[in-house]
């Protein structure tokens, strides 16, 4: 018999293994919610699939009595505007900061043990200023995101860019490259695959910053609505609201890993 | 021409003297070897002549000019491993220096400029024996063929000097006696000047006009670090200049 660690699945075994958590854990949900119902058949802690189903096609399809909207895709709509609103305003700054960090060492004396104590801010902390500075509208929930995100950025892409190879730019520098072409034909092509992959490690705190905002102070979005349905123990609500956040969370990510390999053929494939 | 001239230099790092007494006189046109133990500083030489090391005391001249502090367009480099583009073909690295020369905004060339870049590109690519591989990553080169690349990439630029650190370090036997043949038709083509370090004594001799033996002429066995290193041979060679060259060369 060969060691463990030398015995590997095959294609289909492997996506077999795969599935397999989230069938035990279908299972389980299923068994422990038909016994409950069984005992007390008003429980609302591990609602039937049937209840599920019957509140998803509600919050999907027929429009909220009150505000006239479908509201799965309302509370999403906000959610992914504030999210990317975010992400593309601390891909931006992570990026041109974090480059002018790695390329310029007075830059690099100058603020980045600044931004290294910034990063260290915990955002949440900084949640009330925000509320008290720029109000309780978007700019606020925006910003708590940018908060906690790009100084995250900043510090990653200045690490990557200081770790290019020195050969590199003093060979870029033997062939006639200014400071500036240096960062436009050499640092910026080889940064845009480290941005996608640092964006990709932050999008689950981009998701907790964003749930957290609109927990507190906000009149949509699926964190707002989560919290809200707490109040009435619906969890017919909130559990298939986890799931789609789930799923929006792992689809852009998803896409940015397809991003990576597509437009960064040359790049050595992240994890 | 290019004469290159080194007037009693000396390179200390802190209390660690790495070259002591250091006079040189090299003409144009020149293939200079230099071997050494390990540690004896000629790689810090090469640095020096790069720009991205300075002297302690003592000067570098370059056609009697003291010597840029940054490396630059006149200076080209080959290092061991690292000195290509990852993210650019071999016909993108290949350009990269035309580019960069030609466009100070965007360094990149259109339209006519490109396709006069492009056809001496194609030019080099197929002296330097990389047909058929102008499309392929560096990453995708074998090690031999890299190498072939970076010499061709500083080559394009036509350098007054061109420095190389243990070019061929790394590569199989087999392809180095390859790769002396190019370096020697290129020295021929844009009579350049080279400085060559090297490990291997053979090669130091094969290729080079002139071969620099760099070693300690007095050791203090107490403290090691306390003498530099400097030349201590300096041997003119046969070399191996084209034909029609070998009449008007002293």
């Amino acid at each position: 018999m060969r060691r463990l660690i030398n015995q590997r699945p095959g294609r289909g075994g492997a996506l077999m293994l795969s599935m397999l958590p989230f069938i035990l854990v279908v299972c389980a949900y299923l068994y422990y919610s038909h016994a409950r119902l069984l005992e007390n058949p008003g429980d609302k802690l591990l609602p039937a699939p049937a209840t599920i189903a019957a509140t998803v096609h509600r919050y999907a399809f027929e429009e909220d009595e009150r505000s006239g909207d479908r509201l799965l895709w309302t509370d999403t709509g906000a959610s992914l505007e504030r999210l990317l609103a975010a992400l593309s305003i601390s891909a931006v700054a992570g990026l041109s900061i974090g480059l002018a960090i790695g390329v310029l060492p007075y830059l690099r004396a100058a603020i980045a043990p600044f931004v290294a104590a910034l990063s260290l801010i915990p955002p949440l902390a900084v949640l009330p200023i925000l509320f008290i500075v720029v109000g309780l509208g978007e700019a606020a929930k925006i910003t708590l995101i940018i908060v906690g995100v790009a100084p995250i950025i900043v510090r990653d892409l200045a690490m990557r860019t200081a770790e290019l190879p020195n050969e590199q730019i003093i060979k870029a520098q033997t062939l006639g490259a200014s400071t500036w072409q240096v960062v436009i034909r050499v640092v910026l092509p080889q940064m845009w695959p480290r941005l996608i992959d640092a964006l990709r490690l932050c999008l689950g705190s981009a998701w907790l910053f964003l749930i957290a905002a609109e927990a507190i102070a906000s009149t949509e979005g699926l964190g707002y609505r989560i919290f809200l349905v707490r109040r009435y123990l619906a969890m017919d609500v909130i559990l298939p609201y986890v799931a789609w956040i789930t799923l929006l969370a792992f689809t852009m990510d998803w896409l940015l890993r397809l991003l990576r390999s597509k437009a960064f053929a040359w790049a050595a494939p992240g994890a | 021409m290019t004469q290159v001239t080194v007037k009693r230099l000396w390179k200390e790092f802190g209390a660690q003297v790495v070259l002591e007494n250091v006079n040189l006189h090299i003409d144009d046109h020149e293939f200079v070897t230099i071997v050494g133990a390990s540690g004896c500083g000629k790689t810090t030489f090469l640095r020096m002549l790069l720009g991205i090391e300075s002297p302690s005391r003592g000067e570098f001249l370059i056609d009697g000019q003291a010597l840029a502090t940054e490396p630059g367009p006149d200076r080209g480099i080959v290092f061991q491993r690292y000195s290509l583009f990852p993210h650019l073909s071999v016909m993108q690295n290949l350009l990269l220096g035309l580019e960069l020369q030609g466009s100070p905004l965007l360094g990149r060339l259109f339209g006519a400029r490109r396709r006069r870049a492009l056809d001496k590109a194609r030019e080099l690519l197929d002296a330097v024996g990389l047909p058929g591989s102008a499309d392929k990553y560096p990453a995708q080169l074998s090690g031999g063929m890299q190498q072939r690349l970076s010499i061709a990439q500083s080559v394009i630029c036509e350098p007054k000097i061109l420095l190389l650190d243990e070019p061929f370090g790394a590569l199989d036997p087999g392809i180095t006696a390859d790769m002396h043949t190019l370096i020697l038709k290129l020295w021929n083509m844009n009579k350049m000047t080279i400085f060559m370090v090297t490990h291997d004594l053979k090669e130091s001799f094969a290729l080079g006009t002139r071969l620099l033996v760099f070693d300690k002429v007095r050791l203090d066995p107490q403290s090691p670090e306390a003498f530099g290193a400097t030349i201590t041979f300096d041997i003119p060679l046969k070399g191996q200049r084209s034909p029609a060259e070998k009449r008007t060369s002293p």
